[in-house]
């Protein structure tokens, strides 16, 4: 079980993230790389306790007609300066209208967790030494946003 | 101006606790250091040569008078006593401390004024057109959009952690003031069929590789401002390069591209937000616009007899006239530039009480506003014509009158080596001797129109690129030594320098400058600039010049 937030709450999940060189598709409840996933989809796609994880080079449209499939969809952030699975991630909620869990995983820290929900993850895998407490308890600065996200589609200026 | 309502307000001074824990993390030691300082850079808090440096936004170069006392106020009790003006429009103070930060924010929050992604790899402050609202060449006031850009891009969640610092200018006036063609997002205001649309361009930029943007949309509507410049951070953010961050501004995407391909990509994505909610309103642009309106002009003739008679009476007000007062929208009125840049001053540097001065006489002579250039001066922009003579008796005494601008003396800077880490070289130093070189008031009017950008280092924050002369800071073997090119031109129809040949000792720098102005002398007809001389006889008769009696 690993700990991770989930709709703002501390909850235990029971999946496991594998990587590319050592990944094994029989493991129950798992998260595996997208390439994995491809090689073996046939097969995954009858199980219903199989997530994906995209690496921040991966084309997140490479999910399109696949998402009923998953179990979740996990995003890595290989460093906390690296920001593109933001724009992944919106795109997934978006264009590709993904309604299931959407994990930030890799370099995921409390300052950044409330730009990661404003663009559509609503699960964090933290960072190693991240303090889970702290930063369940700190998801939320601003109480007004400007622009459009996918969190509040309305930006400030419509009810201004 | 624009002022702030509740929630603008409350945003920044959200920030303000936000970076106040963030701060305090980082003292406790909960907070590692490579962390924090990303963390504090995108609250414009770098950490120098000699001391942290602090950099505030100007949005698109406006300021209140209260604004400006309020600077004042920061350089005397949180620095030492000055601040300087760059030239993004931006202040930066150079010797704040880490831990005070926080209540110098808190400070700033009390004027409507922040620190909020004046640097980092994220949407930077958004700059516009000086004379915007004053200009006689102008098509629309661009203020209004630039503080639509300044709100959707700050805090944008998903443009934070950008490959590389991001950075938006606007225009409203057929002459180029704000640079577009050298920022990585250009907006014009353009006229199509009688009606006011916008042109971009993407991909400009000075740095290690300068590049001018292309025109990636022709026309668009107002109302698709904000989602077409969604769509262009979004394929940005995806596709620049992070793996060198010297290839991983915009405009290496876009040449990699190419314009056509980037443009492509751009408008796929657009279609897929156009018309949805971030679509801009008719009501929220007239809500930006409303700002934005005329001060209350009263109706005066052009000109006077009294003020011909100082004309006639007074050369240096006269030289002054001529270069530092531009013609205004509203007869009667004219506006008028201070100039930062007196000789043994650092260019752009201005003192707490000069702050001071400059915001009693925005309340005197001008409503109360002012304006920040990218030329590092600032500017009064609506004043009446027959106040100018006491308004430059008093700027006189405060040596904010001297008449260099546009002229070789008035010359752009970045702060160098002696406070920027960044640096390969001092700049300052070669400013002051350059305009003690040329100390002579007649001899630069007739000179003319010529400009002198220096840069401490490749990122070419003295914008070296498009200065008629440029001057870049090098390192040779630990030693420094400076580049010079020609050629380079910030005008609406910008240009790029060349580099003349093997760079020159500090000591060299101000002959070389004299030997490249004797060549323009020699060879200029009629009433040419040094651009225009440059532009028809080419780069080698200065070449040979500065470099014969080398050899």
């Amino acid at each position: 079980m690993t700990s991770i937030i989930k709709d703002k709450a501390i909850i235990d999940s029971p999946y496991t993230i594998q990587s590319v060189d050592d990944a094994d598709v029989s493991v129950a409840n798992t998260i595996l790389p997208l390439s994995v996933y491809l090689q073996n989809e046939s097969e995954l796609a009858k199980r219903n306790d199989v997530g994906v994880w995209l690496s921040a080079d991966d084309e997140i449209e490479q999910l399109t007609g696949k998402l009923d499939q998953l179990a979740l969809v996990a995003l890595d952030f290989p460093s906390f300066g690296d920001g593109r699975a933001y724009s992944n991630a919106n795109i997934l909620r978006r264009k590709l209208a993904y309604t299931g869990e959407v994990r930030a995983i890799g370099d995921v820290r409390r300052d950044q967790l409330e730009q990661m929900l404003r663009c559509g993850f609503d699960a964090f895998q933290l960072a190693d030494g991240q303090d889970i407490e702290a930063c369940a308890a700190n998801m939320k600065t601003f109480s007004f946003n400007y622009q459009t996200s996918i969190d509040r589609p309305e930006p400030l200026f419509r009810s201004r | 101006m624009y002022i702030y309502d509740n929630y603008d307000q409350k945003m920044i001074d959200e920030r303000v606790e936000q970076y106040r824990d963030q701060t305090q993390r980082f003292l406790a030691g909960d907070l590692p250091a490579e962390e924090f300082q990303h963390l504090r850079l995108r609250n414009g808090l770098y950490i120098q040569r000699l001391a942290p440096m602090l950099r505030v936004n100007v949005p698109y170069g406006m300021l209140s008078s209260k604004q400006l006392r309020k600077l004042a106020h920061v350089a005397r009790f949180f620095d030492k006593g000055y601040g300087h003006f760059t030239t993004r429009q931006n202040m930066q103070y150079n010797w704040p401390k880490l831990e005070e930060v926080p209540d110098i924010l808190a400070e700033l929050a009390s004027v409507e004024m922040h620190a909020i992604q004046s640097s980092g790899n994220c949407i930077r402050n958004t700059t516009s057109d000086q004379y915007a609202g004053v200009a006689v060449d102008e098509i629309e006031d661009s203020r209004a959009y630039a503080e639509l850009i300044r709100q959707w891009s700050t805090f944008h969640p998903e443009f934070n952690w950008l490959p590389r610092k991001f950075k938006i200018a606007v225009t409203g006036c057929r002459e180029d003031r704000a640079a577009v063609q050298v920022h990585d997002i250009g907006v014009r205001l353009v006229e199509k069929d009688g009606k006011v649309g916008l042109q971009i361009l993407a991909g400009g930029g000075l740095g290690r590789t300068p590049v001018l943007g292309s025109v990636i949309k022709e026309y668009l509507d107002k109302e698709h401002m904000l989602t077409y410049i969604e769509a262009i951070l979004r394929v940005y953010n995806r596709y620049g390069r992070r793996d060198n961050k010297y290839k991983a501004r915009i405009k290496i995407l876009v040449r990699a591209m190419t314009a056509e391909v980037f443009a492509e990509k751009v408008e796929e994505e657009w279609l897929s937000i156009k018309d949805g909610p971030g679509t801009l309103t008719e009501a929220e642009i007239q809500r930006a616009k409303s700002f934005f309106t005329r001060p209350a002009y009263k109706a005066l003739p052009e000109g006077s007899d009294a003020l011909n008679d100082a004309l006639k009476q007074n050369f240096a007000f006269k030289a002054w006239m001529t270069h530092n007062v531009k013609p205004h929208q509203e007869t009667g009125y004219a506006i008028v530039n201070l100039a930062l840049k007196e000789t043994g001053v650092a260019p752009g540097d201005v003192t707490d009480e000069q702050m001071e001065v400059i915001a009693d006489l925005a309340d005197t002579y001008s409503f109360g506003e002012l304006r920040v250039t990218h030329e590092q001066n600032v500017t009064l922009a609506d004043v009446e014509q027959a106040s100018l003579f006491n308004l430059w008796k008093t700027l006189c005494e405060h040596g904010l009158a001297t008449p260099n601008l546009g002229l070789l003396t008035d010359i752009i800077c970045c702060p160098g080596g002696d406070y920027c880490s960044l640096a390969n070289a001092k700049s300052l130093p070669v400013a002051d001797a350059i305009q003690r070189r040329f100390d002579d008031l007649d001899y630069l009017h007739d000179l003319g129109d010529l400009d002198i950008n220096i840069s401490g280092c490749m990122n070419a924050c003295g914008h070296h690129h498009v200065g008629n002369i440029g001057i870049l800071g090098v390192d040779k073997k630990g030693q420094e030594f400076y580049q010079v090119s020609i050629g380079g031109s910030a005008a609406a129809n910008s240009s790029l320098a060349k580099i003349l040949g093997p760079s020159f000792a500090q000591a060299e720098i101000p002959e070389v400058v004299g030997k490249l102005v004797d060549v323009y002398v020699n060879n200029r007809v009629e009433e040419e600039f040094f651009i225009d001389t440059y532009n028809r006889i080419g780069i080698a008769p200065f070449k040979s010049s500065v470099y014969a009696e080398k050899a």
